[in-house]
């Protein structure tokens, strides 16, 4: 009996849908633009942690050694931060790595290198790159390494010098845009969807104001409140079934627009993001869309049942 | 069967619509309720539906006290009831054949039961060749009878007609009676309300008159008052 119940709602629903005409395709149309906003969003977002993550590689800090610290001391310092559980990778170059990149980026610079050949014996130290897993963390590690006596040999530092301190401000700043880039993102998502939601709430409820006459007579005929309640839920879904593939569509072409035309000013190509993220973002699409649709419906309809 | 019980029904705290109605009615009989526009007749049927909730008193359906029904029992109680409004109230996005179905469908009918009944119902208020007909596509007569046919289609104890030909010419009229004089005939209990005196004369059976939310006369047998 509860299938045959459930078959009868959801034929009946889709019949509603059908003869509702106009109706049916304005409260499509509004959940469009509700997802459509979602689906902004998501790409927003991406764009967003993409440039933050690349800004974000761009900090690191290094730790210079002085020419004659051992390797050893450096090793044992590099399994020190390694276990950290803030640092996410640290690379060791020795001197001679030091010196070799130092020649590959001076190249052009005649002098430089000339000044580099008089000297017979190798000037630079080895040095550790220390990358963290998130921005904020850096001052950690700094402390680390302030407090760690296997950088003292003797009387001596093994170490030449941390460039932690000198990118401090810019560091701290960073962690500051990012953090507040994040919030606002955030700020805005929420007052964005809370608008949609707002407006397809309304505009499902005046697609049921409109039979809210017809509701009253089911009612009167002996109509179970999920009896009368169910096609207008069902409504509810095709309403964000049909809105999801709508806006699907509509993404197709835009990301392709922003694709060829600005991925080097957004970092990303929002078209291959889109691609290889669709069966994500469609299910997050549809199923916001079903949601808004039935929790729209079921609530809107609330107050025409009471009777 | 249903018993109002000193039923009275105040709207905005001065307008006294229904003023201390007791009244029973049998089970088998058929009563018209007659009286001006703004009488109670309405909002007297209304209560017997739970439509509408008394300022004071009760009615009972059968032992069961209306008001004190839940949700679910509600109901249960209206599909033992069937309602002819005079403004139809069909389901306008629903042919003549799908507002039949759904008052089945509403009391759990199978669909086997639905296809056999709702052909012949419709064929008895001879809207056969209109079972496919959106009640827009229908004259106001055969929206009526459109209507007769949904209340009666579950065989209820009651029929409750309230203005049911205050919309419709003397032909239609006359129709509209005639088949709610056959439902009685067959045992089940019909109330009839209307402003038109003239359509009672010829029922000659139960008539309470009332007026300004008073019952003022209860004839038992209308063809001797008139």
């Amino acid at each position: 009996m509860v299938m045959i119940e459930l078959k009868r709602i959801i034929k009946a629903g889709f019949i509603n849908f059908a003869r509702s005409g106009v109706i049916s395709w304005a409260a499509v149309l509004v959940v469009t633009i509700t997802l459509s906003v979602i689906t902004a969003i998501i790409l927003l977002q991406a764009v967003l942690h993409f440039s933050l993550d690349q800004i974000k590689d761009k900090v690191d800090v290094t730790i210079y050694f002085n020419v004659n610290a051992e390797e050893s001391k450096i090793i044992s310092l590099k399994e020190s931060l390694e276990k950290l559980p803030e640092v996410e990778k640290v690379s060791y170059f020795s001197a001679n790595e030091s010196l070799k990149l130092f020649r590959e980026r001076h190249q052009n610079d005649y002098s430089t290198i000339a000044a580099l050949d008089e000297i017979s014996s190798n000037p630079l130290g080895g040095y550790l790159n220390v990358k963290a897993r998130e921005v904020s963390q850096y001052e950690s590690i700094a402390n680390f390494l302030n407090g760690d006596n296997t950088l003292v040999l003797g009387s001596t530092s093994i170490v030449d010098k941390i460039n932690y301190h000198q990118n401090k401000i810019v560091i701290d700043r960073l962690n500051n845009i990012i953090s507040g880039a994040q919030k606002l993102g955030f700020l805005v998502t929420l007052i964005l969807i809370i608008i949609s939601i707002i407006i397809t709430f309304n505009t499902i409820r005046l697609a049921i104001f409109i039979s809210k006459e017809e509701i009253g007579v089911m009612r009167l005929v002996g109509a179970s409140k999920m009896r009368v309640r169910g096609p207008f839920m069902v409504e509810g879904a095709i309403y964000g079934i049909i809105a999801t593939i709508f806006t699907l569509i509509i993404f197709l072409p835009v990301t392709i627009y922003l694709g060829n035309n600005m991925t080097n000013f957004l970092g990303i190509n929002v078209y291959d993001y889109y691609i290889s993220n669709l069966f994500q973002i469609s299910v997050i699409v549809l199923l916001s869309g079903i949601f808004l649709g039935i929790i729209s419906s079921f609530i809107a309809i609330r107050k025409y049942l009471n009777k | 069967m249903i018993y109002f019980n000193n039923v009275s029904k105040v709207y905005n705290k001065d307008s006294l619509v229904l003023n201390d109605i007791t009244l029973t009615i049998t089970s088998g009989e058929f009563v018209s309720i007659v009286g001006h526009s703004g009488a109670g007749k309405t909002t007297l049927v209304k209560m017997i539906l739970a439509d509408d909730v008394p300022t004071e008193g009760t009615v009972f359906f059968e032992s069961i006290n209306i008001f004190k029904l839940k949700d679910g029992d509600l109901t249960k109680l209206r599909r033992r009831i069937g309602v002819v409004f005079q403004d139809f109230k069909l389901l306008g996005n629903k042919t003549a054949y799908e507002n039949i179905a759904f008052a089945m469908e509403a009391v759990g009918k199978t669909n086997e039961e639905i296809e056999s009944d709702v052909p012949h119902v419709l064929e008895l208020v001879d809207l056969g060749s209109k079972m496919f007909n959106f009640p827009h596509q229908m004259s106001g007569g055969e929206q009526q009878r459109l209507a007769i046919a949904r209340a009666i289609i579950n065989q209820p104890e009651l029929i409750i007609a309230d203005e049911p030909t205050g919309n419709l010419d003397a032909i239609n009229t006359y129709e509209i009676v005639q088949i709610l004089k056959k439902i009685n005939d067959l045992g089940t209990t019909v109330i009839l309300t209307t402003h038109n005196r003239g359509v009672i004369d010829s029922i000659g059976k139960r008539v309470i008159t009332m007026e300004k939310g008073r019952i003022i006369r209860d004839d038992k047998d209308s063809k001797n008052t008139i």
